[in-house]
């Protein structure tokens, strides 16, 4: 059984998905998907564990050893990654708050949790697998369930968005299919490792080439690189509050993490940085996504927009790490991934909150607050200073990861750009302050009850906590990032 | 002439570009998703006819002829695709739903209206 685990975090809720359509009662379905959420995150604690301990886990599917049959392979990253992911999930499945903003009927409720499910196992999916193939079709039932959730915002822009983000996301999908298909082309082989070792050999062949360019444009428009970000804003606009949340802690972490594993495990940094010097494309895009992000976010009236482009700038800085390319580089992007998971993840949790007592996201809006919610506003501060990267939170950590791994490659105005970004990110986060505790209060509301600011509190008391505790972020993410760069301790 | 020999590459460069064209240039949002299906097909007849081996029969083998000495053509391009063309049509069928939501709520599916309803901030 326990060998089964691999195949098993992402099989559980793949077939949790149906169950709610049969349980159609709301909070029997409520109460199955946080079920099935925990039971993953344990799932993914103790394959964790196992890596730890024993390595590598190499597990094949149905019996068919790899490289015929399709693998899943959990190293240092990958089984981080699953802890992340499935953390989120946790959290903001059960959340009082997985409701608000959404258009859906009494009655209709228990397909949002079958959808949200599904995505889960996508993300899970990406997440294990050794398999080429099997990233496009878990990267698949990903966007495909996705778009759906998007959909399913209250205003009717969320259906624009929803449909714009489907057919960026189709192109994104069929550049890495067709990526895919070259490499198989050439190497006959779809399994990573075999691709790792049958590639060297190749690099100089044109198709190679091609395959490796498609991927990582496929990868970039569903991490939404700059200036590949269009679709972004407006999906974690309209979506319902807690599929931003979700989304936004979840699904550009897992594409992060595989543009990570295309660079690293199946081309190799050497080919990539020294033949290709993919980081002089790559480093300009995150500096300009840093501050373009950064600005826009400043001048945005909606609380959630101002989130993503926010969240367009952190995904520079994450690229930042993987531009570098040394462990301290790659280091602070893999905990700069974990941490704005949890930042991010807060205070979306958060503006769902103000949604569910104001009925409205606008900056405006929160004016005055402060009063009147102040658990869920002094959460918003505090998921605030982390992004701007305040000492004490865990914003600092990554940021200065970053900082450390620039200077370590000799990139010393990387890491004065860096600092001067976050000045941007007070600018913004000023804003929120200011409207929440000095403006006048416009709406006779109370705080939200226990089980709405509790999982916004996890996630965000989760940015103190690893803001000075830093064995298990750092202590993983530089486990990761040695695992990834195959540099042993 | 040595590019014109492989033209199925050629066709499947034509229907990409034929089908993203389509996305780009295209208001109405039906022939979008008709443009974005004929990009997927694109990638499905690459991928198919990546798999053919010249001179090769079908990868089938008989139990009464021995298996040696045949040329079979190489079936797992062809597996992949059956995936493939599952997600292509769930897609299809995610953004046609979309598309009459969309129509639903706004009256219409052309892009420059919807967008112009919209407003100029989103």
């Amino acid at each position: 059984m326990s060998e089964h685990l691999s195949a098993l975090i992402v099989v559980l809720p793949l077939l949790a998905a149906p169950v709610c359509l049969l349980l159609r009662q709301p909070t029997l379905v409520r109460i199955w998907t946080s079920l099935v959420a925990w039971t993953c995150l344990i799932l993914a604690w103790t394959l964790l564990g196992r890596v730890e301990t024993g390595g590598t886990i190499s597990y094949s599917m149905g019996g068919w050893d790899p490289p015929l049959g399709i693998e899943y392979r959990l190293d240092a990253l990958n089984a981080y990654l699953l802890v992340i992911v499935t953390a989120i999930a946790s959290v903001v499945f059960p959340s009082g708050t997985i409701l608000t903003g959404t258009s859906l009927p009494e009655g209709r409720q228990h397909l949002y949790f079958a959808a949200l499910l599904l995505c889960l196992a996508g993300l899970l999916g990406i997440s294990s697998t050794g398999d080429l193939f099997n990233v496009f079709v878990f990267v698949e039932i990903t966007s495909l369930s996705s778009y759906t959730l998007i959909s399913l915002g209250k205003d009717r822009r969320a259906l624009t968005a929803a449909f714009s983000y489907l057919v960026m996301g189709t192109i994104g999908g069929t550049f890495l299919l067709l990526g895919i298909g070259f490499l198989y082309q050439v190497t006959g082989t779809l399994n990573m490792q075999d691709l790792a070792v049958r590639l060297p050999d190749l690099l100089q062949s044109r198709t190679v080439l091609a395959g490796f360019a498609f991927l990582m444009v496929g990868g970039s428009i569903k991490l939404a690189v700059f200036p590949l970000h269009q679709w972004l804003p407006n999906a974690y606009t309209h979506a319902p509050s807690a599929v931003s949340a979700f989304i936004a802690a979840t699904a550009t972490k897992v594409s992060y993490y595989l543009l990570a594993r295309v660079i690293f495990t199946i081309f190799g940094a050497a080919f990539v940085f020294d033949a290709l010097h993919l980081h002089w494309l790559l480093l300009p895009l995150a500096l300009m996504a840093m501050f373009a992000g950064s600005l826009a976010a400043v001048f945005q009236t909606d609380l959630k927009r101002l989130l993503a482009y926010s969240s367009i700038a952190q995904i520079g800085y994450m690229i930042l790490g993987l531009c570098m390319a040394s462990e301290a580089g790659l280091t602070g992007g893999i905990v700069h991934l974990f941490n704005h998971a949890l930042m991010k993840g807060g205070l979306f949790l958060a503006v769902a909150s103000i949604v569910m007592r104001t009925g409205s996201s606008s900056v405006a809006g929160i004016s005055g607050l402060g009063r009147k919610m102040p658990i869920t506003m002094a959460a918003m501060v505090v998921g605030g200073l982390s992004l701007i990267g305040v000492p004490g939170t865990a914003g600092f950590v990554s940021k200065w990861y970053l900082v450390v791994g620039a200077l370590e490659r000799g990139w010393h105005f990387v890491g004065i750009l860096i600092l001067l970004s976050s000045l941007i990110a007070v600018v913004y986060v000023w804003r929120l302050v200011e409207a929440a505790y000095f403006g006048e209060p416009e709406h006779e509301v109370c705080d939200v009850p226990w089980n709405c600011w509790l999982p916004t509190w996890i996630l965000i008391g989760g940015t103190l906590v690893f803001g000075f505790w830093t064995e298990v972020t750092v202590g993983g993410a530089a486990a990761a990032a040695r695992a990834i760069l195959g540099v042993t301790p | 002439m040595e590019a014109l020999g492989i033209w199925n590459y050629w066709v499947v460069v034509l229907l990409m570009m034929i089908g993203l064209y389509a996305v780009i240039a295209r208001d109405h949002l039906v022939k979008k998703l008709i443009g974005l299906g004929m990009f997927q097909v694109a990638v499905i007849m690459f991928y198919v006819s990546m798999g053919k081996v010249t001179g090769g029969t079908a990868p089938i083998i008989p139990e009464d002829v021995p298996a040696e000495g045949v040329l079979y053509s190489n079936p797992l391009p062809h597996v992949l695709m059956l995936t493939a063309i599952v997600v292509g049509v769930a897609t299809l069928a995610v953004g046609l739903a979309l598309v009459v939501r969309i129509r639903e709520a706004y009256g219409t599916v052309e892009e420059d209206e919807l967008q112009r309803m919209n407003g100029a901030g989103s």
